[in-house]
């Protein structure tokens, strides 16, 4: 346990070199809150859309901002790139669990950009446009569902990555992850304004519990319990499922010998 | 081919002070350096890393501009006209590829061919004779990506050569090579230079290369021309010493007496002697004459200094 | 002649990247499917409104279908601009200046993102449904316009990412700044001018001629009135538009490379 820690602040400082790419970060972050604000601040002009008034709209806006890089809604190529040029041989011969140490990394990243990519933006909008704080007994609850969400997240892109050791080159993959993601997760407009009967096919996916569920628990929308429950559920299912898949992947791996 | 007059160029580094402040201060990577390299010859250009080989190279190839000073290759401006002069030279770069990695080598050739606008004929004589002087043939139809640095390499100086250039500039070609390979493209270079008169200019840490390649060296450090002639000529400059170690039929003692010798070593019981003297003092013919008039001679050999340390000690003379 | 050597290039680059023909063929249907996404949101925001910005949704999905088509073919032809700090980085970017060609156009050909035609073929039936859902003042010069809009649009999409990434050749870690502008003006350009406040509008919609993208161009093929008081002729103009910040990109990318050539990396 104490090794993981280790690699948490590792991962928290190997992303804090990055000074001038955070600045830089944040700055097109608020462009993208700003267009995005406008259109659905537009849209919530003539009257509230299922609850979402303006202050919701901006709340939901710049918390989706912010914690859009705290989760890490596309597939990022880490581990994939270890796989295709075959330095993941070592990583595997490590005493430790690739997955578990990776999260571990993961959540280290996790601490940092909370610092350094949610908090801007959420103080960004909270100064300029209206803004819906959630009661104090909402924070921590706030806290556990993106926990939840980044576990999700990293189960999600863990598998993504691990393909690879089946299909070398995974950009298609990649890719098609990535635009699924961004529609299903409530990033682009919320979940809530899809139709009715798409909803309950939503929830059953386990993009929503990346972003919408975490927003939702801020915005106080419905009781948290079932919302903490369905992340639960699907933090479970793709930690169980990436631990299935290495163990093929390292099976392939030592059998076949890549 | 080139001429190169008070060459000087400078870059601007900014570096930080404190939180915000920052300071501009000017490097000069090369400084008025000049040398003349005629049609044919092949000059190895050597110094230690960050000597400004790399930054005179990309002045010569149009790729940076000078500060100052005048530079002309195939008679032109190489800042000014740089797509005409790519039309005329040749470059290899070992540590960046021209070529495009998920393609075949043929068809990264035949892109070259277009690129450069090679009249088919030419540039089927010359491919030719390339894929059989350096062996290409098994790996013509293999994506770069798949191919060995040593193949890879061959590739590059076979695309930097299509458009048939009269001067081949390489940058480190050899790095990273095993010995077949550069043993192999060494022995292509040669005869590049000697059979075609291609003028070759070549940068390099590996000091066999310009032993095999380039009677001339142009030694360069911290932006400045420290030597430049014949490499016998420097050796001869900066390392007078030569060694003769003589094989004798019968212990002997004693041949430190000879004239010219400076230090003796005695091997194998007195018969092997190596004999350390100075060209200014005597020749090789008559210290082997002084030695044979004392001792039966079963074998010898002159041995010159190696051309690591000629450069080492042009670079202590600083 | 040497449009040759360019389609030999960009034929050269198709070979290429067909050599991963699953992963071509999905990062083509990830791209489609992104285009389409879009589209997907903008239906769901008007599941709930009837009107954004003044306009019905069919107007709306008309200005998103010829920007995204218009974003879709410059991201095909200019999108690996994106790649210029890795280019000058590896020193890459050095063996395109030792060809006798310009580099802007060797970048462009040899490394096409041919994937993105997926994007552009989303966009084209989005396009298609737009014009057969809209009430268009079809003529000679409206049915030129809907050829000629989505061409200019990707002129000035191309020239904003020539700009924007020329950059890098001064600042290192301009990528991110550069993608604000690229990526932004996609966004700004998928819905009504008239949504944005007056800071956006006039950075976007001038600076960035964004306007000329979708915005001018869809009214003048609804043939209605600009909301903002605008003159109808702005709808007509984007071919000029297009090749004045085509030739602004030409100068900038010009003074990048002779800055480059100048103080080198």
């Amino acid at each position: 346990m104490r090794a993981y820690a280790r690699l948490a602040l590792a991962g928290f400082r190997r992303y804090s070199t990055y000074r001038q790419a955070m600045v830089a970060g944040m700055a097109t972050n608020v462009v993208f809150g700003l267009l995005r604000m406008a259109v659905l601040a537009v849209a919530v002009a003539p009257g509230p859309i299922v609850g979402y008034d303006i202050a919701t709209v901006a709340t939901y806006v710049w918390l989706g901002q912010g914690l859009m890089s705290v989760v890490v809604l596309y597939a990022d190529k880490h581990l994939a790139e270890r796989i295709r040029n075959g330095d993941v041989v070592v990583d595997l011969y490590r005493p430790w669990h690739l997955q578990r140490a990776l999260f571990a990394d993961d959540l280290g990243r996790t601490g940092y950009a909370v610092l350094v990519r949610l908090v801007p933006p959420v103080a960004f909008g909270a100064l300029f446009f209206p803004f819906r704080w959630p009661d104090v007994s909402a924070v921590p609850l706030f806290v556990v569902s993106t926990l939840l969400a980044v576990t999700v997240s990293f189960g999600m892109r863990f598998m993504v990555n691990a393909i690879t050791f089946w299909l070398l080159d995974n950009r298609g993959v990649h890719s098609l992850y990535t635009v699924t993601t961004w529609l299903l997760c409530g990033l682009s407009v919320p979940l809530t304004f899809f139709p009715d009967w798409a909803k309950p096919i939503l929830w059953s996916t386990p993009f929503p519990a990346m972003l919408q569920a975490p927003i939702d628990v801020f915005l106080e929308h419905g009781s948290p319990w079932p919302i903490l429950a369905n992340q639960a559920f699907w933090a479970v299912t793709v930690f169980v499922a990436g631990h299935v898949l290495l163990g093929r992947a390292v099976h392939k791996v030592v059998v076949q010998g890549g | 081919m080139i001429e190169v007059r008070d060459l000087r160029r400078e870059f601007t580094l900014t570096t930080k002070v404190g939180r915000f402040k920052r300071k501009k201060h000017t490097v000069r990577a090369v400084d008025s350096v000049s040398f003349d390299i005629a049609a044919g010859e092949a000059v190895g250009y050597v110094g230690p890393n960050g000597a400004g080989k790399s930054t005179t190279i990309k002045m010569l190839t149009g790729i940076l501009v000078p500060t100052s000073g005048h530079v002309r290759v195939s008679g032109v401006d190489p800042s000014r006209a740089r797509r005409d002069l790519a039309r005329r030279i040749g470059v290899v770069f070992g540590q960046r590829s021209q070529l495009w990695w998920d393609l075949p080598l043929r068809d990264s050739f035949d892109l070259l061919r277009a690129i450069y606008r090679v009249p088919r004929p030419d540039y089927e004589t010359r491919l030719r004779e390339c894929v059989d002087l350096l062996e290409l043939g098994p790996f013509l139809d293999t994506p770069v990506r798949q191919l060995s640095l040593g193949q890879r390499m061959r590739g590059e100086v076979t695309a930097a050569l299509l458009h048939g250039p009269e001067l081949l500039v390489l940058d480190e070609p050899t790095i990273g090579l095993d010995l077949e390979s550069k043993e192999r493209l060494r022995e292509f270079l040669a005869e590049l230079n000697t059979q075609r008169g291609t003028t070759l200019l070549l940068t390099t840490h590996d000091l066999d290369d310009i032993e095999r390649l380039c009677p001339r060296l142009v030694v360069i450090d911290r932006g400045t021309v420290l030597a430049d002639g014949p490499l016998d000529e420097l050796r001869a400059e900066v390392a007078p010493e030569r060694v003769l170690v003589v094989d004798l039929e019968k212990p002997t003692e004693g041949l430190d007496d000879l004239p010219g010798v400076t230090t003796t070593r005695t091997e194998l019981n007195g018969l092997r002697h190596h004999l350390t003297f100075r060209r200014a003092d005597t020749t090789a013919a008559a210290l082997i004459s002084a030695v044979a008039a004392r001792a039966e001679v079963h074998d010898l050999v002159v041995v010159e200094p190696e051309i690591d340390d000629v450069v080492r000690r042009l670079y202590a003379r600083r | 002649m040497a449009e040759r050597v360019y389609a030999k290039l960009v034929g050269a680059r198709l070979r290429g990247q067909m050599s991963y023909r699953t992963s071509f063929v999905l990062q083509c249907v990830a791209q489609a499917v992104a285009q389409l996404t879009e589209l997907v949101i903008i239906l769901v925001l008007f599941s709930r409104i009837s009107a954004l910005g003044g306009f019905s949704v069919h107007e709306v999905v008309l200005m998103y279908a010829i920007a995204g088509t218009a974003f879709g073919i410059a991201d095909m032809v200019a999108g690996q601009l994106d790649e210029l700090p890795t280019y000058i980085r590896t020193g890459t970017f050095d063996v395109l200046l030792l060809r006798p060609l310009g580099t802007l156009a060797q970048m462009m050909a040899s490394d096409l993102h041919l994937r993105k035609i997926g994007r552009v073929v989303g966009g084209v039936a989005a396009l298609a449904y737009a014009l057969s859902h809209n009430d268009i003042a079809w003529s000679p010069f409206t049915a030129l316009l809907v050829v000629v809009a989505p061409i200019s649009g990707a002129v000035i999409f191309a020239a904003i990412w020539v700009v924007a990434n020329a950059v890098c050749f001064w600042v290192v870690d301009g990528q991110e700044l550069a993608n604000t502008v690229t990526y932004g003006s996609n966004a700004f350009t998928s819905y009504p001018t008239t949504v944005y406040g007056p800071w956006l509008r006039r950075f976007f919609a001038f600076v960035i001629p964004g306007a000329f993208v979708a915005y001018y161009p869809s009214l003048a093929l609804l043939d209605r009135p600009d909301p903002l008081g605008g003159p109808a002729l702005l709808g007509w103009i984007s071919p000029l538009v297009a090749a004045a910040a085509a030739v602004v990109a030409g100068l900038v990318w010009r003074t990048a490379v002779r800055h480059y050539r100048g103080t080198g990396s």
